[in-house]
């Protein structure tokens, strides 16, 4: 199977089971579209038919070409992979990453908060106790097995409202590490807020990676991001983000922020973050009931290709000058990425990963949070509900019939189970728009390595 | 090749043996917490 796309001017073929990637001239690139409509003999006879101007020669060049990347294991390449990712996917699984929910408040109302401000559809607001939260790394620890890197995000709410309680963890995490044969890899999720010097400080050397969230433009990020009382956030906030950023060199670090129908011109709130500075950006699509008015529908979908293209082009721009970026969406990794089992097994929600919230609970992940069918157990007594874990456990590519054929498989995983149950009740089920805008990304992201070995070349 | 131009050399049929040792990051933990990207993210065994 190949995937074949038109961007900014190149013709690229994805090899869509090896993963390889070609750009072709225009006559190669109607070739090998009748090669997978109908098989390399009529292909031919197509080709001579429909480019009476293209001598038989070329077309044999051409055709030898295809032949011997076929040959190579780089074009039309089956798709094996299906019996090894559920023999893997059934392997005792162990837990490699926590979302603690060290607050279930906020200092903002940002109106698309999944977590509806905090309190995660439990009207209550809390706050994780060091205890609870201690109890989480130990759970962590305990059921890891042999892995040694541990991930764990300190999320909301805003974490910063319970900041004591995360230096606290750190402290904790970093003294049992060495005896377990663990290394933890804290994170944290703000809105900035409550951002200053120490916090920052404290940050820089603990936190393999800080995600600020801003939406771009003041405009936009005031529209969606206000205070509780409704005054604007952004000027309080856009300091205190650019000093953390220059403060980590401009890496590892993620300035993001979420696009809604109230912008769907998202493209200019990348450009906006990175005219102020930001070298590392994620905007993302909001995710909504469709009842919401922000919410993205089927028929946005046209501009919102055409914005991931316009961003594409003027990140082609600005390859190679003082200007560049990195999007997060856009990003790819061609040469080093992951194997075939993390592309095909899903994100591991429920499995690999799960949300805690600030009474200890265990969720699939914290888009789940404050559904309590979804509630696996707790850390004292780990997961209890066995045949939630196993649901999330089979959910892969194979197991969803829309991505078994589509060429994204390998770079979304499946995509977003909570997304997923969301938008069809199933996690099974595949979020529409989601997927269309994962494939434009993955196109664009790939045809900006394509112009970047252009431009080596 | 004239009309062809291979941009990687990874194959992902080659990762079917050695791969799977899920010391890698977990999808979500890396900025989006919204989408799952795997495409992105980098082998631990690299």
């Amino acid at each position: 199977m190949i995937h074949q796309f038109k961007n900014n001017g190149y013709n690229v073929v994805i090899d869509v089971n090896s993963g390889a990637i070609h750009v072709v001239d225009d006559v190669t690139y109607d070739f090998l579209s009748y090669w997978q409509e109908s098989g390399k003999e009529q292909a031919f006879a197509k080709m001579k038919e429909t480019h009476s101007q293209v001598s038989e020669s070329e077309l044999l060049e051409i055709q030898s070409e295809i032949d011997s990347l076929i040959q190579d294991g780089s074009l039309f390449t089956e798709d094996n992979y299906e019996p090894k990712i559920k023999d893997f996917t059934a392997r005792p699984t162990v837990v490699k990453a926590l979302c603690l929910h060290i607050t279930h408040d906020c200092n903002l109302a940002c109106k698309y908060c999944f977590a509806e401000e905090g309190e995660y559809h439990t009207g209550k607001r809390e706050l994780m106790s060091y205890e609870v939260g201690k109890q989480a790394l130990d759970f962590l620890v305990a059921n890891s097995g042999s892995r040694v890197n541990l991930e764990v995000d300190f999320f909301g709410g805003e974490p910063l409202m319970n900041w004591q309680v995360v230096k606290d963890l750190v402290a904790y995490g970093r003294s049992i590490e060495k005896q377990h044969n663990k290394n933890f890899r804290f994170t944290l999720t703000t809105n900035g807020v409550l951002l200053n010097d120490e916090i920052q400080e404290f940050a820089n050397k603990e936190m393999a990676n800080v995600v600020l969230s801003c939406d771009g433009r003041p405009e936009i990020h005031d529209l969606m991001r206000p205070f509780r009382k409704g005054a604007p956030s952004y000027d309080i906030v856009m300091p205190k983000f650019k000093k953390l950023a220059e403060s980590r060199n401009q890496d590892k670090y993620y300035i993001r922020g979420t696009f809604t129908r109230n912008n769907l011109d998202f493209s200019k709130d990348v450009i906006h973050l990175a005219n102020e500075g930001f070298k590392q950006i994620s905007v993302e699509p909001v995710v909504a009931q469709e009842t919401d008015d922000y919410a993205l529908r089927e028929e946005d979908l046209p501009k919102l290709f055409e914005e991931y293209d316009s961003l594409a082009a003027e990140m082609m721009r600005r390859q190679g000058t003082d200007k560049d970026f990195n999007f997060f969406h856009f990003m790819i990794d061609l040469e080093g990425g992951p194997c075939v089992y993390k592309r095909l097994s899903g994100c591991g929600s429920g499995t690999e990963y799960m949300a805690v919230t600030p009474t200890g609970e265990l969720y699939p992940c914290h888009q789940f949070v404050g559904n309590t069918d979804f509630c696996l157990g707790d850390v004292w007594n780990g997961v209890k509900k066995t045949e939630v874990v196993n649901e999330f456990k089979h959910c892969n590519v194979y197991a969803k019939e829309e991505c078994r054929n589509c060429f994204a498989r390998f770079y979304c995983s499946g995509g977003c189970a909570a997304n997923a149950f969301n938008f069809t009740g199933s996690i099974l089920g595949n979020y529409h728009v989601g997927c269309e805008l994962q494939k434009k990304r993955i196109e664009c992201a790939i045809a900006l390595k394509v112009h970047a070995a252009s431009k080596d070349a | 090749m004239e009309h062809i131009k291979t941009l990687n050399t990874k194959r992902l049929q080659n990762t079917v043996k050695e791969g799977g040792c899920g010391e890698c990051q977990t999808s979500c933990q890396s900025a989006c917490k919204t989408s799952c990207t795997v495409g992105n993210q980098s082998c631990e065994q690299k």
